[in-house]
């Protein structure tokens, strides 16, 4: 669809909420009709879309079902202890929703996302599923070796699911658009970084999310739009509000309602983990040379510390510290999903990191398809009104 | 009175330990590392001593000090909803680091962050990292996602192994590799691990002389910990071998908490770890009913033996990687089910039951599915129960007593359903 035609910040981005809500991807089934190449799903946090996009393929971002979804046959596949992603997840698998996908990805996120993976090939036979095994060392030549032969075997599985043969041309024009894509991002969150009036992230987090379920071109054409709008918008004003980091939302997302009472609340979400692919590479990848390799060298080298990978050489809570340092917060949220282990097992040595800086902080958990956010909201209204009240950062 | 075998495992546990607590003054230096992808022909190779932080959780689980420990844990800001043995084991060593034996563990010389099956075990040695700061290696060991082993996966480990872990472990230790010695080790391994194997499929006779849940976790002690690739445990084995054999040819069934089975009554298989807070009142949940399991994945988590993997001296270190690759939470849900499918068919298991362990998601995530499939592919009744590791807040002792006590009756049923059909 064109993006053009919008006239305000705010109702592009309602179109956005509406698209990404659109769990039966009607954005994706409109692609099929004029494209050969299969829909490629895949899990959240990082899955190299440059190499599908190179092969013909349009990648979808799956985040799960959201508070607008009713669990019917997801509850049966988990025990209640278990995070809630997963169980959307297999709910829009055997609801439908996801049949026009000719695959999915899950790429390594934790054992739930890994075990997701052989259910959906007990469940879905026929169709290209791949658990995306990236590497936890980050050698060029061991690590990276690891991961290019990984990246050759995708590139053979989306042949044969109705892929163009992968060629380098192609893969370089892929990592240039996906680089305009990025640019975009970095330049929407530097704006909402100067000014967030301008950006609120519950609008933001829409544009973003919707650039998931859309072809990459058509992702770039609204992203431009949107900063066109948010950044010319007269009516949007500074308030008085406390500048935080909202951290541990990288898989199961929260929904919109949590992220509207945190900004109801009194603050202004100026950093965060949300729809980390967007921001997991940090710079451009290189178009020059070959693209493959370039895209294993970014992965290695360029990309976020997120916790769902192992910490060599660096410091906990280092990458945490220096966001909060760059984007100008004054205090850090942790949201983690219930029973998300990446995100709790991460926060004890990040809290410590924090502490030992003085920069306040507060956490609480949440849930995808939770509806209650009163408690949340008065927990942050309490964190945001000690900030600027008494707050030395 | 304890057999043989009981005998010289505690005496190889009691030495191992106070060998540990010891290291300071002898100067022997210690490797933390998992049991699942556990490389201990390579450490003992170099004359470094393993610990292994699960078990120490577990021992602390049995010995009734968990709740102490994940209490302090929690206090510290690890969250309720994380692994247990993870809480037990930070938890001990803020109380002072003392182990099974009730003697204090060394700190780490190494860390050997063996990433294989469990996504945990990163997050768990970040942890011991900002605790100790001592050296740490990562091996990460990739996943069977598509149900098989790939020469891509296979260098990629021994590629780690190659030229990340031996020449950590030659600095901490101070010693060259010896290949030749690591590969005495490691045909040391493979002769206990086919009697470790025999040992398991005895329970494929009627009646069964093992229980092979319950009891098999002491039988699976010195392989998956401290002592694979030792002449101690080839003999462990060895002598455990030939009690069972005797076991078999006087048709004698399995120890339990109150003595031998007399009656065996059912056969299950069983998924997953045991609770060990209360393990012998769980297993004489099993054993009261007259119920002896047959055969269980746990005994698979520190290596899968009994599908032909031996740990091969001709291949030293692609024989690691399998062996890293091969165990049993690194396999996809596919293999699981068949694994899970096969042994109701070859032990004739009257059906399988899973115990499905809050803060262990490798296990866990996925259990319901196997137990429809698994139940889809034998036609026999599945059962599903749920517990912890070592928190004892997670285990319901009347709720497990009665699903247990119904499944054995669906069992009943069945067969009642069976005669008259």
């Amino acid at each position: 669809m064109s993006w053009e035609g919008f006239r305000s910040a705010s109702e592009l981005a309602a179109r956005a909420e509406e698209t990404y809500r659109d769990y039966r991807l009607t954005a994706v089934r409109e692609w099929k009709k004029s494209s050969p190449g299969p829909a490629i799903g895949y899990m959240p946090i990082y899955v190299p879309r440059e190499l599908l996009h190179a092969q013909g393929a349009l990648p979808v971002g799956i985040l799960g079902g959201g508070d607008d979804l009713e669990i019917i046959r997801g509850d049966a596949f988990y025990q209640s202890y278990i995070c809630h992603i997963p169980r959307s997840t297999i709910e829009l698998g055997l609801n439908g929703s996801l049949d026009c996908l000719d695959g999915m990805l899950f790429p390594a996120i934790c054992d739930v996302i890994r075990n997701l993976s052989g259910i959906w090939k007990m469940q879905f036979p026929e169709k290209l599923v791949r658990y995306l095994d990236v590497p936890q060392d980050f050698d060029r030549d061991i690590g990276g070796a690891f991961y290019r032969r990984e990246l050759e075997a995708l590139s053979r599985d989306l042949l044969e699911h109705r892929g163009r043969p992968y060629e380098e041309e192609a893969l370089r024009r892929s990592i240039a658009t996906f680089n305009e894509n990025r640019g975009l991002v970095r330049d929407l969150y530097a704006l909402r970084q100067k000014e967030p009036w301008r950006v609120p992230t519950s609008e933001l987090y829409c544009v973003l999310r919707a650039s998931l379920v859309v072809p990459v071109e058509e992702s770039t054409a609204m992203l431009r739009r949107y900063r066109l709008l948010a950044g010319s918008a007269s009516d949007r004003t500074p308030m008085d509000q406390a500048r935080v980091v909202f951290t541990g939302p990288f898989c199961e997302q929260p929904p919109l309602g949590l992220i509207k009472s945190l900004e109801r609340a009194g603050c202004y979400i100026v950093e965060d983990d949300f729809l980390q692919i967007h921001r997991f590479l940090r710079h451009d990848v290189p178009v020059d040379g070959d693209p493959l390799e370039n895209l294993v060298t970014a992965f290695l080298e360029d990309a976020i510390a997120s916790p769902t990978r192992y910490i060599d050489r660096d410091e906990k809570g280092r990458d945490l510290l220096e966001r909060v340092s760059a984007s100008g917060a004054e205090g850090v949220l942790f949201g983690a999903p219930s029973f998300c282990d990446p995100a709790l097992l991460d926060q004890p040595m990040v809290v410590k990191a924090l502490e030992r800086e003085g920069v306040p902080w507060t956490a609480f958990k949440y849930s995808e398809n939770g509806g209650q956010f009163q408690v949340i909201r008065e927990q942050a209204g309490t964190f945001a009104d000690s900030i600027k009240l008494w707050s030395e950062v | 009175m304890k057999d043989t075998s009981q005998l010289r495992q505690k005496k190889m546990l009691a030495d191992h330990f106070g060998r540990l607590a010891r290291a300071e003054e002898t100067g022997e230096k210690s490797v933390y590392t998992f049991v699942p992808g556990n490389l201990t022909e390579l450490i003992l190779s170099f004359d470094l001593l393993p610990v292994l932080p699960e078990i120490n959780a577990l021992q602390s689980g049995m010995r009734g000090k968990s709740r102490e420990y994940i209490a302090v844990a929690e206090r510290l800001g690890h969250s309720e909803d994380v692994c247990t043995y993870v809480k037990s084991d930070i938890g001990m060593m803020k109380s002072g680091n003392v182990g099974p034996t009730g003697e204090r563990l060394p700190a780490p010389s190494l860390l050997l962050l063996s990433y294989t099956g469990c996504f945990t075990f990163l997050k768990w040695f970040e942890l011991l990292k900002e605790e100790y700061h001592c050296p740490i290696v990562m091996l990460h060991v990739p996943y069977q996602g598509d149900g098989k082993i790939t020469e891509s996966m296979r260098s990629y480990v021994v590629e780690q192994l190659r030229r990340k872990v031996i020449p950590l472990m030659e600095e901490v230790s101070g010693r060259a590799y010896d290949e030749d010695r690591l590969k005495e080790a490691l045909a040391l391994s493979a002769k206990a691990e086919d009697d470790l194997v025999w040992v398991l499929e005895s329970a494929k006779n009627r009646p069964s002389p093992i229980d092979a849940y319950f009891g098999a976790v002491y039988y699976i002690g010195p392989m998956f910990s401290a002592f694979r690739g030792t002449q101690g445990a080839v003999d462990y084995y060895q002598s455990l071998r030939s009690e069972i054999e005797q076991r078999v040819v006087e048709r004698r069934g399995p120890l339990t908490p109150d003595g031998e089975l007399e009656n065996e009554r059912y056969r299950v298989v069983v998924e997953g770890p045991p609770n060990w807070t209360s393990f012998r009142e769980f297993w004489k949940m099993f054993a009261d009913e007259g119920a002896v399991v047959v055969a269980s994945t746990y005994t698979k988590v520190g290596g899968v033996y009994d599908t032909g993997f031996r740990h091969d001296p001709e291949h030293p270190l692609e024989s690691l990687a399998d062996y890293c690759m091969g165990c049993y939470t690194n396999l996809s849900l596919p293999q699981r089910v068949s694994m899970l499918a096969r042994y109701v068919t070859d032990y004739r298991a009257d059906g399988f039951l899973i115990n499905s362990i809050k803060s262990c998601n490798s296990f866990s995530a996925g259990q319901l599915h196997i137990l429809r499939e698994v139940e889809n592919r034998v036609g026999r009744p599945g059962g599903f129960i749920e517990s912890d590791l070592v928190d004892p807040r997670y285990f319901s002792a009347s709720n497990i007593k009665n699903r247990l006590e119904s499944y054995f009756q669906m069992i009943e049923q069945k067969r009642s359903g069976g005669a008259s059909a």
